[in-house]
């Protein structure tokens, strides 16, 4: 049975002109369409908000990074916060891979735990491979690969919330220092440091080795001396910092952790000053 | 049946839920500019990279001889310019390797380029892309690109953060736009000629240094790229580092 | 007549252990013409006798550039080589790509030869019917690799496939010392094309046509040298036919054919 059917009457009584709902049939004519079948959707507020947003939950503050003549140092405290409350004090945020590359990992320690499962899966598949006994992974690799691991991720929409600092030695074996972060944006630099660090130790840093290329007149307890102080002023200004922090010191002797570091030399003479919340001086 | 044209946005959401979004780009600030010349092109870049009102590095390479003598830059968000200049190098080995190391013209390099950038129209690479080199006649050549493909070819153009700085500079230095010869009481054009290289590599220098001044995303140093008959060189100049 | 039950497929063992379908597989690289490879402590050179179907006909192409640091040298199908060349290309590119780093000679022809492996353990496909020599250079020295596509992968400091490869084979023993103390990449090409001017029958001679040779090594780039471009280094021979038919003592290359004792009855000309 076939109904013949005028055709303006057909363009304006059977097709929904709403701009939100164009062309779907006309309510008037068919009803309401019943929005269970086959889970169709058509209103958003149906829809829970599709979760791809996300924030670091767990965090871990500032990682410091510096060249110097003979290699790189690096430092990272040990706190890890849930917003503003000091959550964990024994988290590792500086991890080695491979035999002469340190990673240190700042922002989502979930997220820095995935990390650390990927890149122990990179050490494991190269030495899988690795019929010389040589190793062939070193910090320009790694630091590569996590570039493309959280430049994919930021791609999807899905990012992984970390700032990283990756040290070593470069394949002509001079000292190497890059910074990767969870947009997959990347630099290199004698003096690094991710979050808070870039505003309160990349200036103390700067102040010892204010041109790149001049890392290589640094000595080693010269940038360790600075490393410290950063950690000290960090630890004075950053609410989220820790006093207890690991030292990583990488040269052609290896790499070296000290752990438990503290910060040293702390002065709270100014405090006794502070009345009220200006800085009105007394 | 009172169906008529729906006027009004009838379901429009007005109670969206408000959304913290992960924002997948940053601006890393910079400016690049291209010039071609008679028989030779160059691309110059600074070399600070910047996030915010910090510097992340004073030197970061930006411009690319990516093989063929063609350069190439792609100014703005960092890791979409890497990750686009990593993938035309790698498409163009792999022209090598399909067409028995035959030499990509810049004008198919720019093609590409195009599709490269248009493939992801929805999700953009978010930079300013330049390419330069010779062409099949060997006359220098420069491609610019907005950050969805569209592109053309120029005797010149500036690209990043100080871009609106130093174009008018160029339409002026290199274009001679609104320059009249001399008695004619601005009605007739000073006419065109071709640039030597030692006259672009001044204006080059002009332009870096003036909007280093002007610009707090610009300086650290100026990258200049070269390409001429002779193959790709660069040369270095510190700018101001504040 | 005798027919071979257990050549059907190569995932059969016959009651003596073997797998006729990969063995035949290997007998198709003897099909192919010859190439060889050889190493200095710094370079690898490969050299190939290329082939032409017909008088008029294009010559089949021996050499393939995988990167910068890498080539190979194929004998036996040519188009399973294009297949394997384009992997070990994208693996190649990937390795600069993910890790800015060249991919490891050693990864590059394990990489294939698991590859190969597979095939020799699925029914219903067939194993690759090409041999490889895989020349590369990377951080831990000058590599030279033989592919075979039973999937085994030996380390050679000289080492030959291919049609009479058992002459060029004889060169490399003969001269080993000489070849691993090569200083110039010079001397390792004429090397080359010496051991591979024995794998020649009695009316070929070594042309700028038929022959290829490339070289890879320290702050040397995989280069080939085809047609005109590889007239230079015949010209550094002081001749370009087999010594053994020069010297007229006829003792035939008794390897050559051992290695002729085919499984198979009726041999199909493979016409790489």
């Amino acid at each position: 049975m076939v109904t013949v059917r005028s055709e303006s009457n057909l363009k304006n009584a059977t097709m929904n002109h709403d701009p939100f709902a164009w062309g779907r049939p006309d309510d008037n004519v068919y009803g309401k369409y019943n929005q269970s079948i086959a889970q169709a959707k058509n209103n958003e507020l149906d829809a829970f908000p599709k979760m791809h947003t996300q924030q670091p939950i767990i965090t871990g503050t500032s990682v410091l990074g510096i060249k110097y003549k003979n290699g790189i140092i690096m430092a990272a405290d040990n706190i890890g916060s849930y917003g503003s409350l000091l959550r964990f004090s024994n988290i590792e945020r500086i991890i080695k891979v491979g035999s002469e590359t340190v990673v240190g990992v700042s922002g989502d320690i979930s997220d820095f735990q995935q990390l650390e499962r990927i890149l122990e899966e990179l050490v494991i598949s190269e030495e899988n491979y690795d019929n010389q006994g040589e190793n062939n992974l070193r910090a320009p690799h790694v630091h590569e690969y996590l570039t493309r691991v959280l430049y994919n991720r930021r791609n999807k929409m899905n990012p992984l919330w970390n700032s990283i600092i990756v040290g070593g030695f470069d394949n002509d074996k001079t000292p190497f220092l890059k910074y990767i972060d969870l947009l997959g944006v990347t630099y290199g630099s004698s003096t690094l440091a991710t979050g808070f660090g870039s505003y309160l130790a990349i200036p103390l840093l700067r102040k010892l080795i204010p041109d790149d290329k001049d890392y290589s007149n640094i000595e080693e307890e010269d940038a360790k001396k600075v490393i410290q102080e950063c950690m000290r002023v960090l630890f004075y200004r950053d609410a989220r910092s820790g006093e207890k922090f690991t030292l990583v010191t990488v040269n052609d002797e290896g790499v070296k952790f000290e752990k438990d570091v503290e910060v040293t030399g702390q002065s709270w003479e100014f405090a006794k000053n502070l009345v009220g919340y200006g800085s009105k001086q007394l | 049946m009172n169906s008529t044209v729906a006027s009004e946005y009838s379901s429009e959401i007005h109670t969206t839920p408000i959304e913290h979004r992960f924002n997948p780009y940053s601006d890393n600030g910079g400016t690049v500019l291209g010039i071609a010349g008679k028989d030779f092109a160059v691309l110059a870049g600074d070399t600070r990279q910047v996030e915010g009102y910090s510097i992340n590095s004073r030197y970061e390479q930006k411009i690319f001889n990516v093989g063929d003598d063609i350069v190439m830059t792609a100014n703005g968000f960092a890791a979409d310019g890497s990750a686009l200049i990593d993938r035309f190098r790698n498409q163009l080995k792999w022209y090598k390797f399909d067409h028995n190391n035959k030499k990509l013209s810049v004008a198919s390099s720019a093609r590409y380029i195009r599709h490269l950038l248009y493939s992801k129209r929805f999700f953009p690479y978010y930079v300013s892309t330049l390419i330069a080199g010779l062409d099949d006649e060997g006359k220098g050549c420069v491609y610019s690109f907005d950050p969805v493909g569209s592109y053309e070819r120029e005797q010149c153009r500036a690209g990043g953060a100080a871009a609106s700085l130093i174009m008018p500079f160029l339409d002026n230095q290199v274009n001679f736009k609104n320059q009249y010869q001399p008695g004619s009481d601005g009605t007739e054009k000073k006419p065109l000629r071709y640039l030597e290289l030692d006259e672009v590599l001044e204006l080059v220098k002009d332009a870096f240094s003036s909007a280093t001044e002007r610009h707090i995303q610009v300086g650290d140093g100026l990258e200049i790229f070269i390409v001429t008959k002779e193959g790709v060189r660069t040369e270095y100049y510190p700018l101001k580092r504040d | 007549m005798f027919r071979n039950n257990y050549d059907n497929d190569s995932v059969t063992y016959s009651p003596t252990g073997r797998l006729f379908q990969v063995e035949y597989a290997l007998e198709a690289i003897k099909q192919g013409s010859a190439a060889v490879g050889l190493a200095s402590k710094t370079h690898v050179v490969l050299v190939g006798l290329k082939r032409n179907a017909e008088e008029l006909g294009s010559y089949q192409k021996k050499l393939i550039k995988i990167d910068d640091h890498m080539g190979v040298a194929l004998a036996g199908l040519a188009p399973d080589a294009r297949v394997l060349s384009n992997f070990l290309r994208k693996q190649a590119m990937n390795s600069k790509m993910v890790f800015n780093r060249p991919l490891s000679v050693s990864k590059a022809v394990y990489s294939i030869a698991d590859k190969a492996q597979q095939n020799t353990q699925s029914y219903g496909s067939r194993p690759y019917g090409v041999g490889l020599l895989v020349s590369g250079y990377d951080d831990t020295g000058a590599h030279l690799y033989e592919f075979q596509p039973s999937g085994s992968v030996l380390e050679y400091y000289g080492a030959s496939i291919g049609a009479r490869s058992q002459a060029a084979r004889t060169y490399l023993e003969r001269n080993l010392e000489k070849i691993r103390d090569c200083e110039t990449p010079e001397e390792l090409i004429v090397h080359g094309l010496n051991a591979l001017r024995d794998t020649l029958s009695q009316d070929v001679e070594l042309t700028f046509k038929n022959t290829s040779v490339s070289i890879v090594g320290k702050d040397t780039k995989f280069t080939t040298y085809d047609d005109e471009d590889v007239q230079q280094w015949l010209d550094k021979l002081d001749s370009v036919t087999n010594s053994t038919h020069r010297d007229e003592d006829d003792d035939e290359e008794a390897g050559d054919n051992a290695e002729d004792q085919d499984v198979t009855e009726d041999r199909m000309e493979t016409d790489e």
